[in-house]
């Protein structure tokens, strides 16, 4: 080992320490728990303990409402992320437009949602959606449109949910874009107007691919953050109507704090991590091969 | 949900990184005060958790807990040397506090328990039996609805133990609007279930369209479960297996299932129905399966003019007047408990007559004991007469600690079928899958015993 070696692993261990005492050694016990029934019966008396091997991953499979979990987080993903970055890249398109004024006001009040209280804003977005005197019923029955039982019926709970996450996290990306657009060098857009190219060239050319890595990390935080849907469900439907908002995460949740069976909800937590993890590294992929973006 | 929070941190965590050099050691410095402050902390928490003569910690859920307070000066006039530390839980998150507290051998001494979580925490072997103390004590087990203390008694490997001694009350009857089913020409309010089925037809008939017979919130499952346990067992084998494709609970279901199918009542859930108190007022429904707390609810929340027609009325059975669910919480002491003793005399002193009497006026909570109905304010009460009845008649649910998660199950089955889904037969058969996979791991502890005990 070089002499450096010795001096860099000591300053680094502290950091290892925790990472190992607080990360690694949990993960690996979660792992151990996921081929376990841990349950109830277990927690009262550790000799119920049982080694099932891969029993509770088979048995996941095997259990309708996980598919419905995984259906509804999928739902809430596909529509929610694109959604939710095409809004943060309007807004961070609009204050960074030139024409743009007060643009620090601006960007403070779309970036007020993120860091308010989940569940404060749930109430007031609860009163939002009530069937009959919730503003935006009130706002649709001015269009003409018939009141949208909102969080009662089975076919709007997942849009009222995905509506709200997507009010409640745009900002944050929308900051991170902001940032992206401000380093595209001007440059790029006057040559590219000399030559020719309108409003929609430049943004399709010049601002697009520029922005590529941004968008690419953007996209990768948000999917990973998208999946493990959780507080807005349970503050807001319980899972309900007709478990049409359990997410995965929701179901873990269920499985494992409110039934307590630790080994099953492990098996889930590892799952759900399996698939935000291929789902990223094939999102990388774009990153790295800059072909793939033009 | 996690989107934004757990990226937002990232840009925080860098901060430190740039602390210089004397910085850091200011910093560890008051890292080492800190911890050992905190350790200091711990141990006289330690100490005061264990000291036989500390406080009585009493775990209390929602309303009870705020009220309860207003109950201990009659009882520190009478044990001046007991201390009681009240902590309020809110009835959603009591659950899993409770088993986390367990899991992190941090139980207070005394809880107020929903009879149906004793289950539980009997497997879990965290109460204390109360047998010998209620037998030392003035406490009458007699006077107690004898449905209802029977969900404090457990099996155990000793026989029978009583766990928990009710506090109060709660099951389920029928709320109906006396001027509707008079004007239907029912001048007495229904006893049986084709009596009852006879009603709704009638009210329906007159009201028209907009008018049902009865509200069955989809996503409550005890109006369904008090009639199926007037039709008989809904699990099998030792509590091992479920009985849900058997006859008697399919009868039930079918009765329930076919009062939608008629149109009898709205397919609705309750996050469906804004106002109940409302809807119950405008007539679009005359009958509502409740329970307690809505005689107090309908004396608030009903108009002036409608005070003289609601009534309430003992649950219909299938050919007369039957069983409903025995619900309701109990007091119960734990098993790590240091203050077992002072925590027993709290027990007690909630379980006399007069403070059941004085908790029922300032809660509207039902006593469970005989003696506590001969006050006025629940004899003289025209509403409350039903649950005095109904009280006499009700049926434990099964003691098992799945049963919660059983429950729910069955109640979503209920919902399939009632959205055409899936027809009786197929959704209780798939409900008894459901449920034997559910109770796998109590199979499988019950032959261990039995091979124990063999050997």
């Amino acid at each position: 080992m070089r002499p450096g070696g010795v001096v860099g692993w000591a300053l680094a261990a502290p950091a290892l320490v925790v990472i190992g005492v607080f990360f690694i050694l949990p993960v690996i016990a979660g792992l151990a728990l996921s081929l376990t029934d841990f349950d109830l019966y277990a927690l009262a008396d550790l000799s119920t303990l049982r080694f099932v091997g891969l029993d509770n991953y088979l048995r996941l499979l095997h259990t309708p409402l996980f598919w419905q979990a995984l259906g509804n987080t999928l739902y809430f993903v596909a529509v929610g992320v694109p959604l939710s970055i095409a809004l943060s890249l309007g807004a961070a398109l609009l204050l960074d437009a030139r024409v743009a004024r007060w643009q620090g006001l601006f960007r403070t009040a779309l970036f007020a949602p993120v860091v308010t209280t989940v569940v404060a804003v749930a109430v007031i977005w609860r009163y939002l959606l009530h069937t009959r005197y919730g503003l935006i019923n009130q706002a649709l029955g001015d269009l003409g449109i018939a009141p949208i039982d909102w969080l009662g019926d089975p076919h709007w709970s997942m849009p009222a949910i995905i509506l709200f996450a997507t009010w409640k996290n745009f900002g944050y990306n929308m900051v991170i874009l902001l940032a992206g657009l401000q380093a595209v060098p001007r440059e790029l857009y006057e040559s590219a107007r000399v030559d020719g190219a309108g409003t929609f060239r430049r943004f399709a050319d010049v601002t697009l691919p520029m922005l590529t890595p941004t968008l690419v990390m953007v996209a990768i935080m948000t999917l990973a953050g998208y999946f493990q849907l959780f507080a807005e469900p349970y503050v807001m439907t319980q899972g309900g109507p007709l478990r049409s908002t359990v997410s995965v995460l929701y179901f873990m949740y269920e499985e494992g704090f409110r039934w307590w069976n630790l080994g099953y909800a492990s098996a889930v937590a590892f799952l759900l991590f399996v698939i935000i993890f291929a789902l990223s590294a094939a999102l990388l992929r774009f990153d790295r091969d800059p072909a793939a973006g033009r | 949900m996690a989107a934004g929070s757990p990226t937002l941190p990232r840009a925080i965590r860098g901060a430190p990184m740039r602390l210089t050099q004397p910085g850091n050691q200011a910093r560890r410095r008051a890292l080492q005060r800190l911890a050992a402050s905190s350790a200091l902390v711990t141990l006289a928490g330690c100490g005061r958790a264990d000291d036989p003569r500390g406080p009585v910690n009493f775990w209390a859920m929602g309303r009870e807990a705020e009220v309860v307070a207003e109950l201990l000066p009659a009882f520190h006039a009478r044990h001046p040397d007991v201390r009681v530390h009240v902590q309020q839980l809110p009835w959603t998150a009591a659950h899993e506090k409770l088993l986390t507290a367990y899991a992190g051998g941090s139980l207070p001494d005394l809880c107020q328990l929903g009879n149906t979580w004793l289950p539980e925490l009997t497997a879990l072997d965290a109460l204390e039996p109360l047998d010998a103390r209620v037998a030392d004590s003035a406490v009458a087990l007699d006077d107690y609805f004898a449905g209802i203390l029977d969900t404090n008694v457990m099996p155990t490997a000793g026989g029978h133990r009583l766990f928990g001694l009710p506090w109060y009350v709660d099951t389920r009857v029928l709320f109906f609007r006396s001027d509707l089913l008079r004007a239907a020409g029912h001048a007495q309010p229904p006893r049986s279930w084709p009596e009852w089925l006879a009603a709704m037809r009638a009210i329906r008939l007159r009201g028209g369209s907009r008018t049902y017979g009865v509200l069955l919130p989809l996503n409550e499952p005890d109006p369904l479960f008090a009639l199926a346990l007037q039709q008989g067992a809904l699990l099998r084998d030792d509590n091992t297996r479920g009985a849900f494709s058997q006859p008697p609970f399919r009868r039930a279901l079918a009765f329930y299932a076919g009062i939608f199918r008629e149109g009898l009542a709205p397919a609705m859930s309750n996050t469906q129905i804004a106002n109940v108190w409302d809807e119950f007022a405008r007539g679009l429904f005359a009958f509502y399966v409740s329970g307690p707390w809505n005689i107090g609810e309908f004396r608030r929340r009903l108009p002036r003019e409608l005070q003289a027609d609601w009534a309430t009325a003992p649950l219909p059975g299938p050919s007369g007047p039957d069983v409903s669910t025995a619900g309701g919480s109990s007091l119960v002491i734990f098993k790590s408990s240091p203050r077992k003793l002072a925590a027993w005399r709290l027990v007690e002193f909630l379980s006399e007559p007069a403070t059941m009497q004085r908790f029922h006026a300032l809660t509207g909570n039902l006593p469970p004991r005989r003696s506590a109905w001969r006050a006025p304010a629940l004899a003289a009460d025209a509403p409350s007469r039903a649950f005095a009845e109904q009280l006499e008649r009700v049926r434990a649910a099964p003691k098992i600690p799945e049963w919660e998660r059983i429950f729910q199950e069955m109640q979503l089955a209920a919902e399939r079928v009632v959205q055409r889904k899936q027809t009786i037969e197929a959704a209780t058969t798939e409900l008894d899958a459901t449920v034997d996979a559910l109770l796998e791991k109590r199979r499988w502890l019950l032959a261990r015993a039995q091979a124990t005990a063999r050997r």
